[in-house]
């Protein structure tokens, strides 16, 4: 059974379709890839997946069953952007959110719980920075801290938007050791991502997308200079000029 | 004084006032966070014609149906922002603007009519404008306890629940907990809490009761907890201060000086919090300058050595080699004469024993830290925020690492080194 499968998600904000007709089915155990221009639908459609914007059409099943059902398996990334970082708190504080829905409702975070979210900061290098109010960290160390609170959550699939946007070279190439670890642990990791020169190293799996779903599989299958080409169209031109030249397909 | 506080109805004025500004001050600060300030104000403008209507209704100035229409009507006033931020183009601002003009319009209107033909003892319902907390009874404060031990109750058991979806309502959701559920809960609440302090405060300055003592706790900590038990005691103290004000002055009304009290302990925070204080950051600030302007300047002068190889410099290389100029270098030369680092001989500065240890300290400490920003996920265990990015006190074992990456870069400070080589 595969961790995520939709059919045909169509999504639209006030009439204009925004993702149109995709349907995939994403293998266990894979880090996959999620590539495309801006505003092609790439966060759209991961909130469509995870019903945090209503789908015109479509349905999505996680490990088979409605995502409904399966919440306490999926844990969510969302874009950085999404919260107001000066909320009284500290880094420790978010981190245990994530454990929030194990936990249940009124029930308090007891020890364990304390301990494991501290571990899960430890994991994305962050414990030194447990107690520090969170308008204090730094962009990346914030983006660090919402890996941190997903790791919490103890999910089965993963869905994680930009995760690397603010992050320096060194804690990309952290988080991605993080994330193979997750995989070697059989979870599926989706990942919007915007750098195509790294969807090689990084994916095994990718997705381009383009309002339609362009095209879908394995990396070294899919991303091809075609598909690239009916993903990003005239602007791949610019975007390889802006790499001074580099393909990212070499 | 005291004669007053004997005084069986400023007791229960007293009670009234300070479990209001508990419960507003513990759900104001939800309602702080959430960006609702403004939307509190439309809910107390509200709750005007509700109040209108349920006097016309019941007719007479019972506190129970009153504040039921209350409720209804701030409940609606509140609905209808969001319906319309929701479902067409209009700004949150345009809303809240349009809805409270609108309802507390139809407000005033009932309240003329109910004062047109206000009969016999019935004195209309004018207090509702500014507030009378002189004319609280037992029965309304009797009231008043009921709905403070429901509100204080509710937000202790789901404070997490009304944390997480105060700081991030989606991901709260993915979490699968019941939003829905527990986001018009807290909406509930916060309107309650505006409702039950109308009578005392009025629908004018309500707003600023759910709001002034929130922002006046979020000065004294970054913890949301303490936050909300503070702006709750903040809340209470002042209506214990109003109340205590107004009561010996005949004609003094009760609901303003508890606005003015909390208001005066917001400004009162805002200059005088620890850490976040102005008085205090503007302390901080004085002092960060001096002791960076001092590290700067040994630094510089360090490095000029370390480069040159020339011990002594003029006042040109002085300038050249770090960056401050003017008055606050020439304070801080002082300054650094004063301690017996930098000496002075005519036309030459140069350091003395003691200085150029120090600057070889300063310079190694100031080293380590750009190695260790270069490495931050590495040395993430590392406790630099507790002892105040010394990393000269680490134990040794922690420091080797640093000290391998200062060789790798040739950044070892070195002229104390070739000094005591020299030796
Ligand atoms: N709440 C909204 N209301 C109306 N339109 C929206 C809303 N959110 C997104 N859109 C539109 O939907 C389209 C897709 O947005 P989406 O955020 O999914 O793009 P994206 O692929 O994540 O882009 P980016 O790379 O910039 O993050 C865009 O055209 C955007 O303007
Ligand atoms: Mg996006």
């Amino acid at each position: 059974m595969n961790p995520v499968s939709t059919n045909n998600i169509t999504v639209a904000y006030h009439r204009k379709p925004v993702i149109q007709n995709v349907s995939f089915e994403a293998p266990e155990g894979k880090l996959i890839g999620i590539v495309g221009p801006n505003g092609a639908g790439k966060s759209t459609l991961i909130k469509s997946i995870l019903g945090l914007v209503p789908k015109a059409s479509g349905n999505i099943s996680i490990y088979g069953k409605p995502y409904k059902k399966q919440r306490q398996i999926v844990g969510y990334v969302p874009q950085r952007g999404s919260v107001d970082w000066d909320f009284p708190t500290n880094a420790l504080d978010v981190v245990l959110m994530g454990k929030y829905g194990q936990i249940g409702l009124i029930r308090r975070p007891n020890k364990k719980d304390k301990q494991e979210a501290l571990e899960c900061l430890a994991q994305v290098g962050m414990e030194a920075f447990a107690n520090r109010q969170i308008s204090q960290l730094s962009g990346g160390q914030q983006q660090r801290v919402f890996l941190a609170r997903a790791l919490a959550q103890n999910a089965f699939v993963y869905f994680m938007d930009e995760p690397f946007v603010g992050v320096d070279a060194a804690t990309e190439k952290a988080i991605i050791q993080l994330l193979t670890d997750l995989k070697s642990k059989g979870k599926t990791v989706l990942v919007v991502h915007h750098d195509l020169q790294t969807v090689k190293d990084y994916f095994d799996w990718v997705m381009l997308l383009n309002i339609r779903k362009i095209a879908f599989g394995p990396t070294e299958e899919v991303f091809t200079q075609e598909h690239l080409q009916k993903t990003y169209g005239g602007r791949l031109a610019f975007l390889d000029q802006e790499s001074n030249g580099v393909n990212p397909l070499a | 004084m005291l004669d007053l506080l004997a005084n069986p109805n400023t007791q229960w004025v007293l009670v009234g006032t300070m479990l209001l500004g508990i419960t507003s001050g513990v759900l104001g600060s939800f309602a702080l966070l959430r960006r609702q300030s403004l939307l509190g104000d439309a809910m107390s403008h509200a709750a005007l014609p509700g109040i209108c209507i349920a006097f016309i209704i019941v007719g007479s100035k019972e506190m129970l149906p009153l504040i039921i229409g209350a409720g209804i009507t701030a409940y609606i006033g509140t609905y209808l922002i969001q319906a319309f931020v929701k479902h067409s183009r209009i700004k949150t601002d345009t809303a809240i603007g349009l809805v409270l003009s609108v309802f507390f319009g139809i407000g005033i209107v009932l309240l003329t009519y109910i004062n047109r033909n206000a009969t016999g003892n019935q004195s209309g319902l004018n207090e509702f404008i500014f507030g009378q907390a002189a004319a609280m009874v037992r029965s309304d404060v009797n009231l008043f306890v009921i709905a403070a031990i429901a509100l204080l109750t509710i937000t202790f058991l789901l404070f997490k629940e009304f944390k997480i979806i105060t700081f991030d309502r989606e991901f709260a959701q993915g979490l699968g907990l019941p939003t829905v559920f527990i986001n018009g809960l807290l909406m509930t609440m916060i309107v309650a809490s505006v409702v039950i302090g109308l009578q005392a405060v009025g629908v004018v300055l309500m707003a600023a009761m759910l709001i002034a003592p929130a922002i006046t706790a979020k000065y004294w900590t970054d913890r949301l907890d303490v936050m909300v038990i503070l702006s709750g005691v903040v809340g209470g103290l002042s209506g214990l201060l109003g109340t205590l004000i107004s009561a010996p002055i005949s004609g003094m009304p009760t609901g303003p000086l508890i606005i003015v009290s909390s208001c005066s302990l917001f400004f009162l925070s805002l200059i005088f919090a620890p850490k976040k204080g102005l008085l205090t950051k503007a302390i901080r600030l004085m002092r960060l300058r001096k002791s960076t302007s001092q590290n700067q300047v040994m630094q510089g002068i360090y490095e000029f050595i370390e480069e040159t190889g020339r011990n002594t410099l003029t006042l040109d290389d002085l300038i050249s080699v770090q960056p401050l100029s003017g008055l606050r270098l020439q304070q801080t030369i002082k300054r650094l004469q004063k301690r017996n680092w930098l000496q002075r001989s005519t036309e030459t500065y140069q350091f003395t024993d003691k200085g150029i240890k120090e600057a070889h300290q300063i310079t190694l400490n100031q080293r380590m830290l750009q190695m260790y920003s270069m490495h931050e996920m590495q040395f993430a265990h590392l406790p630099m925020e507790k002892n105040n990015w010394d990393f000269l006190s680490l134990p040794n074992s922690e420091q080797q690492p640093l000290f391998e990456l200062l060789s790798k870069h040739e950044l070892f400070p070195s002229v104390l080194q070739e000094r005591t080589e020299d030796r």
